[in-house]
């Protein structure tokens, strides 16, 4: 008997991952919003290779010129390169977003897990969650980033702090439901520690929804910073980020349209990249959404 | 009815109170001494001590707390550094036009998205359909200040109809009152009407599979009291949820983009207070927002009884 499940155990595995990428090519948002996120971070990747200026070179003469062959963007209000600063602010944008979607997700996947598995923790954890959960999300992470001075640093500790409650709550209420499975009653009976079936045998069945919480956590991330950026509670200048190329490009905005332009539009592609990959993702991971275009297809 | 209410409000006192520790604290985050900051680095030791003592810096933490917390409870949460005068005064000065801005994109956004959400249901799977979830997936990528920016180039600096920023009171009539803040109404309200018009659609969508749509459809009811009166009424739940959720945000929203437009309100209150590291302001106001929205969550907890009276039946039970 044994023996028996060993053999098939493999060969399901590779059937579903098979039909997983399947599911993956199969649908568009996803795989949109995929494209639209690989091609912008390979460009953030290879800006210092791409750029043809340097970010901080300032250039007076050369003052808020519209786009033309030399400069493709134009050139901001010092005369620096804004092609080369659109790529170097997507980068920051790629950095800080990716960064706190990663430690969120790892911190929020802990909290809740302790949560739903220890009762006392429970109380004080969400507790603490939930108040932090009150707070408007830019309002908090303007506050955190005004009193902790603003550089890059400041501000991923602030979106970090601001945004672990939504991912704690998703895990522990999805850990919730994992915990009643008769699986882990069987492994309880079994006489398996704590730790395993939270790690081997939760983690894995809560990890759906933390990776797409986690891709709209990158996208708003992305949003927040820029918006912190662009109210001089962010990335503080010369450091380019698409958030304080806007906020130059506000006061000039009468005779330079490409400062709002061209960084604005980066903004919105890479946000409605990852909001398409995070819908996309949710949809192929809902059993209820699935199970719905079955039935219309049948 | 009353009963549930007192057990709300007491559910909420454990998350107040987490709010105003978080506060508290933001201050103390401060990295070096807040009277340094205060009086700069010249100041002698003589009247940083001096000051230290007269804002009860040099008093343990937990009496600063329970000091600052009695004194919040009362409405004193102390006084500006830079304006002279006390937070509350100052929030309330700044709050008019904050709120003004902040009704007046709620109303936008929910006239938008309800139409498009509605019609996006009733037209489930077309062309109709998919442009509408179309534009609230753009609607939800681009930042609000963004849309500022957009709406500017377009209708100031190009087509010059509207001023590209500032701020006129209602005093002033409500017609040039409109001029000014329709712009920064429709960059606010757009991300709040993507996300209405979102869960509009998918309300509408569950609530049309139900057993008592089909018997009003078999009844011969016309197809708009379908919508409008037996549908969109039940369907209303998750939407005032979403609603009641984004009034809070929106309020937070306006600081934003009150920036862009060089409004008067608590946001700009908030950005100048950060560049003056005028601290007490800062806590002050997003704690009294911070509360607000709270409180705000649970008049829309409460109106789901009066929307719905299944919700209603449920409570008395």
């Amino acid at each position: 008997m044994k023996s028996e499940i060993q053999v098939s155990k493999p060969s399901t595995l590779f059937v579903k991952k098979q039909r997983n990428w399947t599911r993956v090519l199969s649908n568009n948002m996803l795989l949109t919003g995929l494209i639209i996120i690989s091609i912008l971070t390979i460009i953030a990747l290879l800006a210092p290779v791409l750029a043809p200026f340097s970010p901080y070179e300032i250039n007076p003469q050369n003052r808020l010129q519209p786009p033309s062959g030399e400069h493709w963007f134009g050139t901001d209000n010092f005369g620096r390169d804004l092609f080369t600063r659109v790529l170097y602010g997507i980068r920051v944008s790629i950095i800080v977003g990716l960064s706190v979607a990663i430690i969120t997700g790892i911190i929020g996947l802990v909290i809740g897990l302790l949560s739903a598995y220890f009762n006392v923790l429970d109380h004080i954890l969400m507790r603490i969650v939930d108040g932090l959960y009150a707070f408007p999300s830019i309002l908090l992470a303007m506050a955190i980033v005004a009193v902790r001075g603003p550089n890059t640093v400041n501000v991923m500790i602030a979106l970090v702090i601001v945004y672990i409650p939504s991912i704690a709550r998703v895990v522990r209420s999805a850990a919730l439901v994992v915990k009643e499975q008769t699986y882990i009653e069987a492994l309880k009976a079994q006489g398996a520690s704590t730790w395993r079936i939270l790690v081997i045998h939760t983690i894995p069945n809560v990890l759906s929804p933390v990776i797409i919480q986690t891709t709209f956590i990158f996208a708003v991330s992305i949003l927040t910073e820029a918006s912190l950026s662009f109210l001089g509670a962010g990335i503080p200048a010369p450091e380019p980020s698409l958030g304080n190329i806007l906020f130059d490009g506000k006061s000039v905005i009468y005779k330079a349209w490409w400062m709002t332009v061209f960084p604005g539009s980066f903004i919105v592609l890479l946000v409605l990249g990852l909001n398409l990959a995070g819908d996309g993702l949710r949809d192929i991971t809902d059993p209820k959404i699935v199970h719905a275009k079955r039935r219309k297809s049948l | 009815m009353l009963k549930y209410i007192v057990q709300r409000l007491f559910s909420l006192l454990p998350i107040l109170l987490v709010v105003a520790i978080v506060v508290f604290f933001l201050a103390h985050l401060t990295p070096g001494d807040p009277v340094t900051v205060l009086l700069g680095d010249e100041a002698s030791e003589e009247t940083k001590a001096e000051l230290r003592k007269e804002l009860g810096f040099d008093l343990p933490l937990y009496t600063q707390f329970i000091l600052w917390f009695k004194g919040a409870i009362l409405g004193d949460l102390g006084d500006s550094y830079f304006l002279k005068m006390p937070v509350t005064q100052a929030f309330f000065e700044y709050l008019g036009p904050t709120l003004s801005l902040a009704i007046i994109s709620q109303i936008i956004a929910i006239i938008v998205a309800l139409v498009l959400g509605v019609l996006a249901a009733k037209k489930r799977g077309t062309f109709m359909d998919q442009a509408v979830m179309g534009i609230s997936l753009f609607g939800i990528s681009v930042p609000s200040f963004l849309v500022g920016l957009f709406l500017i180039l377009i209708f100031s600096v190009q087509l010059q109809w509207l001023p590209v920023a500032g701020y006129r009171p209602l005093s002033d009539g409500l017609g040039e009152h409109l001029r000014y803040l329709i712009l920064p109404a429709i960059a606010l309200g757009m991300m709040q009407a993507a996300l209405i018009a979102r869960m509009t659609r998918s309300s509408m969508l569950d609530v049309m599979k139900t057993n008592y749509i089909k018997t009003a459809k078999s009844k011969g009811l016309h197809p708009n009291k379908i919508t409008f009166k037996h549908a969109l009424r039940s369907a209303f739940i998750p939407i005032l949820t979403v609603i009641g959720e984004s009034f809070g945000t929106l309020i937070t929203g306006a600081a934003v983009v009150e920036t862009v437009f060089n409004i008067p309100g608590i946001g700009q209150l908030i950005v100048n207070s950060i560049e003056r590291r005028d601290f007490p302001v800062i806590q002050g106001t997003v704690l009294m927002i911070t509360v607000t929205y709270v409180l705000l969550n649970l008049v829309i907890d409460l109106l789901y009884g009066v929307v719905d009276p299944r919700v209603r039946l449920n409570q008395r039970k």
